[in-house]
C-alpha cells in the first residue's frame, strides 16, 4: 500500500431543522466516494438526512495551548447572562 | 465488537514525570476528556494506539467467522440480519481506526501491522464457526462479553475513543439479541437442533470467558490504565459480571454450561466457575489457535484482491482533479 486516501471529516444532519454535527472521519479517494462511505459508515440506522464531508486538511483548529487566551476573557463577564440582574419577584414578564 | 485486554508482552508503560504530566493526570482525575491536540504522556499515547488498533483489528477479523455463514443462513430474514451485523462490525472497525489515527498512527501502518501478523486481535476469532448455532452463540456470548467490556470504555479519558465506543455500544445490543434469538429458536426446536445449540455453547463458553484477558494477578497493564481512566474495571471484575448475567440466560435456554465446578455462591450472589485453561488462551494468542493462519490469509487475500480497486479509485480521483484544474485554467482565459 503506497499510502492512505485523503482523510475527510464527516458531519451529519440528523433531521431537518437541526445543524450538521461532527461524527467522525474516514478515508476516500475523492469527495463523491467520501459521501458514499459516510453514508455506509455513519448512517446505517437512519442517523441522518444530510451529510457534509470536508477534507481534514482544510479544517483550521484553535490550539489547546491558546485556550486560556481565547476563552478566559469571557469568564468574568457574567453580566452577559440574564441571571446577573436581580429583579424583584413582583415584576412579571421580564 | 470486541476489545480484549491482551496484555501483549510489551514494555511496561513508564509513568511520565514533570509539570505537564502532573497537569495531565489532574485533568484525568477531574474526569476531563483528553482530545487529540492536547498534551499527553507518550506512554498514554502508545497504550491507546495499541489498544484502539487491536480493537479495530478485532472488529475487522471478527467479520470472518460470521461471514462464513452468510451464504448458508437458514432463511432470508436470518441472512439479512447477519449481513447487517457483519456490516456493523466493519463499521466499528472504521470508527476505531479513525479514533486511533487521531493519535498520529496512519491507517496504512495499522493495516500493515495486521497483515504482517505484528498486531494482535481478540483471540476469540481464531475459533471456527462449524454450525449455524455458532452464529447464535457468537452473538449471544461473544458480543455479550464485548458489551461488558466496552460499556465502561464509553467513559474512557480519551475523547475520540470514548465517542467511537458510544456509537459502537448503541449498535452492539442488536447483535447480542439476534444471537440469543437464534439460540432460543434452536433450543426450542427438535432434539437435533437443541443438540446443535448445546454443542455451540460447549465450544464458545470458555473462549468467551477468556475474552476478558488474563486474571488480574497476571495483568500488568491494568493499574496504569486505570490511573489513566482508559480502563475502569479489572479483567476479573468484568469477567465475573459477564458470568453472573449469562449463566441464568443459559438456564433459561435449558442448556448446560460446560463447567462441572460451576456453582452459585449463595452468600455473595455470584457464580463461581472452575479453573480457566490459560495455556489455551496463550497458545491462541501466540498464533496457534485453530484458525489463526486462515484468518490472516483471508485478510491478506482480501487486501491483495482489492489492490486494483484502490488503484482505480485513486486514478479516477486524479483524473477529476486534473479536469477541474484544466477547467479553472480555461475559465481564467489563460492559453
Amino acid at each position: 500500500m503506497s499510502g492512505d486516501w485523503p482523510l475527510y471529516e464527516v458531519f451529519v444532519r440528523s433531521r431537518g431543522g437541526l445543524e450538521h454535527r461532527h461524527v467522525g472521519s474516514l478515508h476516500a479517494a475523492d469527495s463523491r466516494m467520501a459521501i458514499e462511505h459516510a453514508r455506509d459508515v455513519y448512517t446505517r440506522r437512519q442517523e441522518g438526512v444530510s451529510l457534509w464531508v470536508v477534507p481534514s486538511t482544510l479544517i483550521v483548529a484553535s490550539d489547546p495551548a491558546e485556550a486560556d487566551a481565547l476563552f478566559e476573557p469571557a469568564r468574568d463577564k457574567i453580566y452577559r447572562h440574564p441571571t446577573f440582574y436581580v429583579i424583584p419577584d413582583e415584576v412579571k414578564n421580564l | 465488537m470486541y476489545t480484549q485486554a491482551l496484555d501483549s508482552p510489551g514494555k511496561d508503560p513508564v509513568a511520565a514525570t514533570g509539570e505537564a504530566a502532573e497537569r495531565f493526570q489532574a485533568r484525568v482525575d477531574a474526569d476531563e476528556k483528553i482530545e487529540p491536540k492536547d498534551w499527553m504522556p507518550e506512554a498514554y499515547r502508545q497504550t491507546l494506539i495499541r489498544q484502539i488498533s487491536q480493537h479495530a483489528h478485532s472488529e475487522i477479523v471478527g467479520m470472518l467467522p460470521e461471514g462464513n455463514w452468510i451464504t448458508r443462513a437458514p432463511s432470508l430474514r436470518r441472512k439479512a440480519v447477519l449481513i447487517a451485523k457483519v456490516q456493523d462490525e466493519g463499521g466499528h472497525g472504521m470508527y476505531l481506526y479513525s479514533a486511533a489515527e487521531t493519535l498520529g498512527v496512519s491507517r496504512a501502518q495499522m493495516v500493515e501491522q495486521l497483515l504482517s501478523g505484528a498486531a494482535k486481535y481478540s483471540s476469540i476469532f481464531n475459533y471456527p464457526t462449524l454450525t449455524w448455532a455458532d452464529v447464535g452463540a457468537i452473538g449471544w456470548l461473544v458480543d455479550g462479553a464485548a458489551i461488558m467490556n466496552q460499556v465502561p470504555i464509553c467513559r474512557c479519558s480519551y475523547g475520540p475513543y470514548a465517542r467511537a465506543m458510544v456509537r459502537i455500544c448503541r449498535e452492539e445490543s442488536f447483535h447480542q439479541r439476534q444471537g440469543f434469538e437464534i439460540m432460543m429458536t434452536l433450543a426450542r426446536g427438535g432434539a437435533a437442533q437443541k443438540a446443535m445449540a448445546q454443542d455451540a455453547l460447549d465450544r464458545w463458553w470458555w473462549p468467551s470467558v477468556m475474552m476478558f484477558g488474563p486474571s488480574d494477578a497476571d495483568s500488568k497493564h491494568t493499574a496504569q490504565s486505570m490511573r489513566w481512566k482508559i480502563k475502569r474495571f479489572s479483567n476479573d471484575e468484568l469477567r465475573q459480571k459477564f458470568i453472573d448475567v449469562t449463566v441464568p440466560q443459559a438456564h433459561f435456554l435449558g442448556l448446560t454450561l460446560p463447567d462441572a465446578h460451576l456453582r452459585l455462591d449463595e452468600v455473595s450472589g455470584h457464580y463461581e466457575i472452575g479453573p480457566i485453561d490459560w495455556s489455551e488462551f496463550h497458545a491462541v494468542l501466540k498464533g496457534n489457535g485453530p484458525c489463526n493462519r486462515e484468518r490472516l490469509e483471508a485478510r491478506r487475500a482480501a487486501h491483495a484482491a482489492g489492490e486494483w480497486v484502490r488503484e482505480a479509485a485513486a486514478a479516477h480521483a486524479r483524473k477529476l482533479e486534473d479536469r477541474a484544474a484544466t477547467a479553472q485554467h480555461q475559465e481564467r482565459g489563460s492559453p
